[in-house]
Protein backbone atom coordinates (compact mmCIF):
# COMPACT_ATOMS: atom_id res chain seq x y z
CA UNK A 1 0.00 0.00 0.00
CA UNK A 2 3.06 2.24 -0.13
CA UNK A 3 2.28 5.73 -1.58
CA UNK A 4 -1.71 5.38 -1.35
CA UNK A 5 -3.66 8.33 0.25
CA UNK A 6 -6.87 8.65 1.90
CA UNK A 7 -5.91 6.61 4.74
CA UNK A 8 -5.40 8.96 7.38
CA UNK A 9 -3.13 10.30 10.12
CA UNK A 10 -0.29 8.43 11.88
CA UNK A 11 -1.51 7.85 15.26
CA UNK A 12 1.13 7.00 17.70
CA UNK A 13 0.68 6.42 21.29
CA UNK A 14 1.95 6.88 24.13
CA UNK A 15 3.89 4.06 26.58
CA UNK A 16 1.81 1.55 24.40
CA UNK A 17 2.00 -1.53 25.71
CA UNK A 18 2.88 -4.77 23.88
CA UNK A 19 -0.25 -6.02 23.36
CA UNK A 20 -3.70 -3.86 23.62
CA UNK A 21 -6.41 -6.97 24.12
CA UNK A 22 -5.25 -11.03 26.05
CA UNK A 23 -6.44 -12.57 22.62
CA UNK A 24 -3.61 -10.81 20.65
CA UNK A 25 -1.05 -12.64 23.15
CA UNK A 26 -2.67 -16.22 22.04
CA UNK A 27 -3.27 -15.23 18.45
CA UNK A 28 0.62 -14.08 18.35
CA UNK A 29 1.80 -16.95 20.27
CA UNK A 30 -0.45 -19.40 18.47
CA UNK A 31 0.53 -18.60 14.82
CA UNK A 32 3.73 -19.10 16.36
CA UNK A 33 3.36 -22.60 17.42
CA UNK A 34 0.99 -23.67 14.85
CA UNK A 35 2.17 -26.28 12.79
CA UNK A 36 1.78 -24.43 9.82
CA UNK A 37 4.20 -22.78 10.74
CA UNK A 38 7.58 -22.39 9.03
CA UNK A 39 7.02 -20.77 5.49
CA UNK A 40 7.00 -17.22 5.93
CA UNK A 41 6.09 -16.37 2.74
CA UNK A 42 3.39 -18.35 2.45
CA UNK A 43 2.05 -17.06 5.41
CA UNK A 44 1.94 -13.20 3.88
CA UNK A 45 0.33 -14.73 1.11
CA UNK A 46 -2.46 -15.86 3.45
CA UNK A 47 -2.73 -12.76 4.96
CA UNK A 48 -2.66 -10.86 1.49
CA UNK A 49 -5.07 -13.19 0.31
CA UNK A 50 -8.11 -11.47 2.55
CA UNK A 51 -9.98 -9.14 0.44
CA UNK A 52 -9.02 -5.56 0.05
CA UNK A 53 -12.08 -3.99 1.86
CA UNK A 54 -12.11 -6.19 4.48
CA UNK A 55 -7.83 -6.29 4.93
CA UNK A 56 -7.90 -2.49 5.44
CA UNK A 57 -10.77 -2.18 8.09
CA UNK A 58 -8.95 -5.36 9.74
CA UNK A 59 -6.57 -4.93 13.05
CA UNK A 60 -2.55 -6.50 12.60
CA UNK A 61 -4.05 -9.52 14.80
CA UNK A 62 -7.02 -9.70 12.87
CA UNK A 63 -5.78 -10.64 9.91
CA UNK A 64 -3.43 -13.09 11.21
CA UNK A 65 -5.97 -14.98 13.11
CA UNK A 66 -7.73 -14.74 9.75
CA UNK A 67 -5.01 -16.34 8.23
CA UNK A 68 -3.60 -18.86 10.34
CA UNK A 69 -7.04 -20.26 10.57
CA UNK A 70 -7.28 -21.07 6.49
CA UNK A 71 -3.84 -22.51 6.78
CA UNK A 72 -4.53 -24.60 9.63
CA UNK A 73 -7.45 -25.84 6.72
CA UNK A 74 -5.77 -25.84 3.80
CA UNK A 75 -2.53 -27.58 5.48
CA UNK A 76 -4.96 -30.27 6.66
CA UNK A 77 -4.69 -29.34 10.44
CA UNK A 78 -8.39 -28.83 11.47
CA UNK A 79 -11.17 -29.43 8.82
CA UNK A 80 -14.09 -26.26 8.51
CA UNK A 81 -16.31 -28.29 10.60
CA UNK A 82 -14.12 -28.47 13.28
CA UNK A 83 -13.32 -25.31 13.39
CA UNK A 84 -17.44 -24.50 13.24
CA UNK A 85 -18.26 -26.53 15.93
CA UNK A 86 -15.07 -26.37 18.22
CA UNK A 87 -15.17 -30.16 18.63
CA UNK A 88 -11.32 -32.05 17.66
CA UNK A 89 -12.54 -35.31 15.68
CA UNK A 90 -10.04 -37.80 14.89
CA UNK A 91 -6.25 -39.06 17.06
CA UNK A 92 -5.13 -36.16 19.32
CA UNK A 93 -1.29 -35.34 17.59
CA UNK A 94 1.56 -33.89 19.92
CA UNK A 95 2.25 -30.79 20.00
CA UNK A 96 5.37 -29.77 17.61
CA UNK A 97 6.69 -26.95 20.07
CA UNK A 98 7.11 -27.79 23.82
CA UNK A 99 6.91 -24.97 26.73
CA UNK A 100 10.71 -26.22 27.17
CA UNK A 101 11.68 -25.53 23.47
CA UNK A 102 10.47 -21.94 23.47
CA UNK A 103 13.58 -19.96 24.42
CA UNK A 104 15.87 -21.75 22.16
CA UNK A 105 13.11 -21.84 19.26
CA UNK A 106 12.38 -17.81 19.37
CA UNK A 107 16.61 -17.44 19.22
CA UNK A 108 17.51 -19.75 16.63
CA UNK A 109 19.43 -17.65 14.08
CA UNK A 110 17.83 -18.97 10.71
CA UNK A 111 19.04 -17.78 7.24
CA UNK A 112 17.25 -17.07 3.83
CA UNK A 113 20.96 -16.91 1.94
CA UNK A 114 21.80 -19.39 -0.12
CA UNK A 115 24.04 -19.93 -2.44
CA UNK A 116 23.82 -17.93 -6.00
CA UNK A 117 25.58 -15.54 -8.31
CA UNK A 118 24.96 -12.05 -8.94
CA UNK A 119 24.44 -10.46 -12.32
CA UNK A 120 24.35 -6.48 -11.10
CA UNK A 121 27.03 -5.01 -8.43
CA UNK A 122 27.06 -2.26 -6.35
CA UNK A 123 26.89 0.60 -8.65
CA UNK A 124 24.63 -0.68 -11.29
CA UNK A 125 21.61 1.50 -12.50
CA UNK A 126 18.79 -0.92 -12.48
CA UNK A 127 15.01 -0.39 -13.23
CA UNK A 128 12.16 -2.47 -11.61
CA UNK A 129 10.69 -4.17 -13.82
CA UNK A 130 7.01 -3.61 -14.84
CA UNK A 131 5.53 -6.97 -13.39
CA UNK A 132 1.71 -7.11 -11.98
CA UNK A 133 1.67 -10.99 -10.83
CA UNK A 134 -1.55 -12.18 -9.39
CA UNK A 135 0.15 -13.66 -6.30
CA UNK A 136 2.92 -13.25 -3.93
CA UNK A 137 5.55 -11.11 -4.87
CA UNK A 138 7.72 -8.53 -3.13
CA UNK A 139 8.40 -5.94 -5.75
CA UNK A 140 5.86 -3.10 -4.23
CA UNK A 141 3.80 -1.56 -6.51
CA UNK A 142 4.63 1.90 -5.78
CA UNK A 143 8.81 0.78 -7.51
CA UNK A 144 7.55 -0.64 -10.80
CA UNK A 145 9.09 0.54 -13.76
CA UNK A 146 10.78 3.07 -11.61
CA UNK A 147 14.95 3.28 -12.10
CA UNK A 148 17.65 3.27 -9.17
CA UNK A 149 20.99 2.34 -8.08
CA UNK A 150 22.12 -1.32 -6.64
CA UNK A 151 23.49 0.24 -3.00
CA UNK A 152 24.00 -3.33 -1.74
CA UNK A 153 24.38 -6.93 -2.70
CA UNK A 154 23.33 -9.79 -0.35
CA UNK A 155 23.96 -12.90 -2.38
CA UNK A 156 21.10 -15.35 -3.19
CA UNK A 157 17.94 -15.21 -0.71
CA UNK A 158 15.49 -17.84 -0.78
CA UNK A 159 12.53 -16.08 -3.36
CA UNK A 160 8.99 -15.26 -1.80
CA UNK A 161 7.23 -15.56 -5.55
CA UNK A 162 8.23 -19.26 -5.76
CA UNK A 163 8.30 -20.14 -1.93
CA UNK A 164 5.21 -18.75 -1.09
CA UNK A 165 3.03 -21.16 -3.36
CA UNK A 166 5.02 -24.18 -2.82
CA UNK A 167 7.63 -24.00 -5.46
CA UNK A 168 10.08 -24.48 -3.44
CA UNK A 169 12.99 -22.04 -2.21
CA UNK A 170 14.26 -21.04 -5.80
CA UNK A 171 17.05 -18.86 -4.41
CA UNK A 172 17.75 -15.38 -6.35
CA UNK A 173 20.31 -12.63 -6.02
CA UNK A 174 18.93 -9.93 -3.48
CA UNK A 175 19.62 -5.99 -3.90
CA UNK A 176 19.32 -3.16 -1.43
CA UNK A 177 17.87 -0.60 -4.33
CA UNK A 178 18.06 2.89 -3.57
CA UNK A 179 15.31 5.27 -5.81
CA UNK A 180 15.57 8.83 -5.91
CA UNK A 181 11.72 10.50 -4.20
CA UNK A 182 12.27 12.49 -7.43
CA UNK A 183 12.07 9.32 -9.25
CA UNK A 184 9.01 7.64 -7.73
CA UNK A 185 6.87 10.56 -6.64
CA UNK A 186 7.66 13.47 -9.34
CA UNK A 187 9.19 16.90 -9.21
CA UNK A 188 7.23 17.60 -5.64
CA UNK A 189 9.81 15.15 -3.79
CA UNK A 190 12.23 16.92 -2.12
CA UNK A 191 15.66 16.50 -4.24
CA UNK A 192 17.59 14.78 -1.46
CA UNK A 193 15.73 12.46 -0.46
CA UNK A 194 15.27 8.51 -1.26
CA UNK A 195 14.01 5.40 -0.63
CA UNK A 196 15.68 2.02 -0.28
CA UNK A 197 13.93 -1.43 -1.30
CA UNK A 198 15.56 -4.63 -1.11
CA UNK A 199 14.79 -6.45 -4.47
CA UNK A 200 15.48 -9.88 -6.26
CA UNK A 201 16.86 -9.85 -9.25
CA UNK A 202 14.15 -11.19 -11.48
CA UNK A 203 12.90 -8.03 -10.57
CA UNK A 204 15.38 -6.07 -12.38
CA UNK A 205 16.51 -5.36 -15.59
CA UNK A 206 19.46 -2.91 -16.44
CA UNK A 207 18.47 1.03 -16.94
CA UNK B 1 -29.57 -6.55 15.78
CA UNK B 2 -27.31 -9.99 16.02
CA UNK B 3 -24.10 -7.81 17.38
CA UNK B 4 -26.10 -6.35 20.51
CA UNK B 5 -24.17 -7.95 22.74
CA UNK B 6 -21.37 -6.09 21.47
CA UNK B 7 -21.30 -3.25 23.48
CA UNK B 8 -18.16 -2.38 25.59
CA UNK B 9 -19.12 0.92 27.52
CA UNK B 10 -20.16 -0.62 30.62
CA UNK B 11 -18.04 -1.74 33.36
CA UNK B 12 -18.67 -5.18 32.70
CA UNK B 13 -18.43 -5.96 29.56
CA UNK B 14 -18.90 -9.43 28.21
CA UNK B 15 -15.78 -10.85 26.20
CA UNK B 16 -15.88 -9.64 22.24
CA UNK B 17 -16.64 -11.62 19.76
CA UNK B 18 -13.13 -11.65 18.34
CA UNK B 19 -12.00 -13.01 21.94
CA UNK B 20 -14.31 -15.25 21.69
CA UNK B 21 -13.85 -16.99 18.97
CA UNK B 22 -9.80 -16.56 19.58
CA UNK B 23 -10.21 -18.70 23.06
CA UNK B 24 -12.25 -21.64 20.66
CA UNK B 25 -9.51 -21.56 18.34
CA UNK B 26 -6.95 -22.25 20.72
CA UNK B 27 -9.16 -24.84 22.97
CA UNK B 28 -9.10 -26.81 19.48
CA UNK B 29 -6.39 -26.71 18.90
CA UNK B 30 -5.01 -27.97 22.13
CA UNK B 31 -7.79 -30.83 22.22
CA UNK B 32 -5.71 -32.01 19.01
CA UNK B 33 -2.66 -32.09 20.32
CA UNK B 34 -1.57 -29.67 18.21
CA UNK B 35 -0.10 -27.17 20.52
CA UNK B 36 0.77 -27.00 23.96
CA UNK B 37 -1.02 -24.25 26.28
CA UNK B 38 2.25 -24.06 28.31
CA UNK B 39 4.27 -23.16 25.00
CA UNK B 40 1.61 -20.33 24.46
CA UNK B 41 2.69 -18.91 27.61
CA UNK B 42 6.09 -19.09 27.66
CA UNK B 43 5.70 -17.47 23.61
CA UNK B 44 3.70 -14.61 25.20
CA UNK B 45 6.19 -13.85 28.24
CA UNK B 46 9.30 -13.95 25.80
CA UNK B 47 7.13 -11.03 23.90
CA UNK B 48 6.49 -9.20 26.86
CA UNK B 49 9.63 -9.56 29.29
CA UNK B 50 12.51 -10.67 27.22
CA UNK B 51 12.52 -8.69 24.04
CA UNK B 52 11.98 -5.43 23.87
CA UNK B 53 13.62 -1.69 22.45
CA UNK B 54 15.87 -1.71 25.67
CA UNK B 55 17.98 -4.46 23.46
CA UNK B 56 18.34 -2.27 20.44
CA UNK B 57 19.30 0.56 23.08
CA UNK B 58 22.04 -1.55 24.36
CA UNK B 59 23.39 -2.22 20.65
CA UNK B 60 22.64 1.75 19.98
CA UNK B 61 24.89 2.79 23.29
CA UNK B 62 27.86 0.21 22.68
CA UNK B 63 28.08 1.68 19.38
CA UNK B 64 28.39 4.98 20.75
CA UNK B 65 31.37 4.17 23.47
CA UNK B 66 33.68 1.68 20.90
CA UNK B 67 34.17 2.09 17.67
CA UNK B 68 35.43 -1.21 16.83
CA UNK B 69 32.05 -2.66 17.96
CA UNK B 70 30.41 0.31 15.97
CA UNK B 71 32.38 -0.15 12.80
CA UNK B 72 31.12 -4.38 13.16
CA UNK B 73 27.86 -2.88 13.46
CA UNK B 74 27.66 -1.12 10.18
CA UNK B 75 29.59 -3.87 8.12
CA UNK B 76 27.78 -6.79 9.58
CA UNK B 77 24.69 -5.85 11.87
CA UNK B 78 23.39 -9.31 12.14
CA UNK B 79 26.55 -10.83 13.60
CA UNK B 80 27.62 -7.88 16.19
CA UNK B 81 23.97 -7.93 17.30
CA UNK B 82 24.30 -11.45 17.17
CA UNK B 83 27.86 -11.23 19.91
CA UNK B 84 25.17 -8.83 22.64
CA UNK B 85 23.01 -11.73 22.37
CA UNK B 86 19.77 -10.88 19.95
CA UNK B 87 19.01 -13.48 17.64
CA UNK B 88 16.90 -15.11 16.12
CA UNK B 89 13.03 -14.79 14.19
CA UNK B 90 12.94 -11.43 12.44
CA UNK B 91 16.11 -10.77 12.76
CA UNK B 92 17.98 -13.57 10.59
CA UNK B 93 19.60 -10.87 8.52
CA UNK B 94 20.50 -7.04 10.16
CA UNK B 95 21.28 -3.74 9.08
CA UNK B 96 22.40 -0.79 10.84
CA UNK B 97 21.66 2.48 8.95
CA UNK B 98 23.65 5.78 11.00
CA UNK B 99 22.09 9.19 11.24
CA UNK B 100 24.34 12.24 10.73
CA UNK B 101 24.15 15.92 10.92
CA UNK B 102 23.04 15.01 6.96
CA UNK B 103 20.99 12.16 6.81
CA UNK B 104 17.76 10.85 8.32
CA UNK B 105 16.89 7.32 8.22
CA UNK B 106 13.41 5.96 8.56
CA UNK B 107 12.26 2.46 8.45
CA UNK B 108 8.84 1.15 7.16
CA UNK B 109 7.27 -2.14 5.68
CA UNK B 110 4.92 -1.30 3.61
CA UNK B 111 4.31 -4.59 2.11
CA UNK B 112 3.66 -5.68 5.79
CA UNK B 113 5.30 -5.13 8.83
CA UNK B 114 8.47 -6.47 8.81
CA UNK B 115 10.36 -5.36 11.73
CA UNK B 116 13.79 -6.01 13.96
CA UNK B 117 11.87 -8.77 16.76
CA UNK B 118 15.75 -9.38 18.74
CA UNK B 119 16.13 -5.53 19.01
CA UNK B 120 13.04 -3.58 18.83
CA UNK B 121 10.25 -6.68 20.44
CA UNK B 122 7.07 -6.89 18.83
CA UNK B 123 6.20 -3.32 16.54
CA UNK B 124 3.75 -0.64 17.86
CA UNK B 125 0.36 -0.73 16.33
CA UNK B 126 0.85 2.95 14.20
CA UNK B 127 3.86 1.02 12.62
CA UNK B 128 1.62 -1.75 11.62
CA UNK B 129 -1.27 1.01 10.96
CA UNK B 130 -2.62 1.07 7.26
CA UNK B 131 -1.36 4.70 7.28
CA UNK B 132 2.03 4.24 8.50
CA UNK B 133 2.48 1.79 5.86
CA UNK B 134 1.22 4.28 2.79
CA UNK B 135 2.69 7.15 4.16
CA UNK B 136 6.06 6.94 4.93
CA UNK B 137 7.39 6.53 2.13
CA UNK B 138 5.83 9.40 -0.40
CA UNK B 139 5.63 11.93 2.25
CA UNK B 140 8.06 10.74 4.79
CA UNK B 141 8.45 14.70 6.81
CA UNK B 142 4.51 14.92 6.78
CA UNK B 143 5.29 11.02 8.54
CA UNK B 144 8.17 12.45 11.18
CA UNK B 145 5.33 15.99 11.72
CA UNK B 146 3.29 13.76 12.94
CA UNK B 147 5.58 12.28 15.71
CA UNK B 148 6.74 16.41 16.18
CA UNK B 149 10.05 15.41 14.28
CA UNK B 150 10.67 18.71 11.66
CA UNK B 151 13.61 18.13 10.25
CA UNK B 152 15.46 20.85 8.48
CA UNK B 153 15.38 20.50 4.07
CA UNK B 154 19.00 20.37 4.16
CA UNK B 155 18.93 16.96 5.93
CA UNK B 156 18.31 14.02 3.55
CA UNK B 157 15.59 11.83 4.33
CA UNK B 158 16.52 7.92 3.53
CA UNK B 159 13.46 5.52 3.41
CA UNK B 160 14.14 1.69 4.16
CA UNK B 161 11.11 -0.49 2.99
CA UNK B 162 11.90 -3.24 4.86
CA UNK B 163 10.58 -5.57 1.41
CA UNK B 164 13.19 -8.74 2.06
CA UNK B 165 14.47 -10.91 5.19
CA UNK B 166 17.08 -7.71 6.50
CA UNK B 167 15.78 -6.18 9.35
CA UNK B 168 16.89 -2.41 9.38
CA UNK B 169 18.20 -0.73 12.94
CA UNK B 170 18.55 3.36 13.09
CA UNK B 171 21.43 4.69 14.78
CA UNK B 172 20.60 7.72 16.18
CA UNK B 173 23.23 10.49 16.79
CA UNK B 174 24.63 10.58 20.15
CA UNK B 175 22.83 13.23 21.90
CA UNK B 176 25.42 16.57 22.62
CA UNK B 177 26.50 16.74 26.41
CA UNK B 178 26.83 12.94 27.03
CA UNK B 179 30.55 12.93 27.03
CA UNK B 180 30.04 11.86 30.71
CA UNK B 181 27.42 9.61 31.00
CA UNK B 182 28.32 5.98 30.94
CA UNK B 183 26.96 2.92 28.56
CA UNK B 184 24.19 2.18 30.54
CA UNK B 185 23.21 5.51 31.18
CA UNK B 186 23.32 6.54 27.59
CA UNK B 187 20.99 3.49 26.78
CA UNK B 188 18.41 4.74 29.08
CA UNK B 189 18.37 7.98 26.35
CA UNK B 190 17.68 5.78 23.60
CA UNK B 191 14.23 5.24 22.98
CA UNK B 192 11.93 3.00 20.08
CA UNK B 193 11.29 5.77 18.01
CA UNK B 194 15.19 7.09 17.27
CA UNK B 195 15.67 3.14 16.93
CA UNK B 196 13.03 3.20 13.76
CA UNK B 197 13.20 6.72 12.66
CA UNK B 198 10.71 8.57 13.92
CA UNK B 199 12.34 10.43 16.12
CA UNK B 200 15.22 11.74 17.06
CA UNK B 201 16.87 11.95 20.39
Amino acid sequence: MGGMHGLGPVAPEADEPVFHEGWEKRVLALVIASPTRGNIDAGRHQRESIPGPAYLGMTYYERWFAALRAMLVKGGFVTEGELESGLARGPKATPRLSAEAVPASLARQGSYLRDGTSAFRTGDRVRARNLHPTGHTRLPRYARGRAGVVEACHGAHVFPDSHAHGGGEDPRPLYTVRFAARELWGPQAPARDSVCLDLWEPYLEPA
Amino acid sequence: MAHDHHDHDHGQAPPSDIALRVKALESLLVDKGLVDPAALDAIVDHFEHKVGPRNGARVVAKSWVDPDFRARLLADATAAVADLGYTGAQGEHMRAVENTSTIHNLVVCTLCSCYPWPVLGLPPVWYKSNAYRARTVIDPRGVLAEFGTVLPDEVAIRVWDSTAELRYLVIPERPVGTEELDEAALAALVTRDGMIGTARL
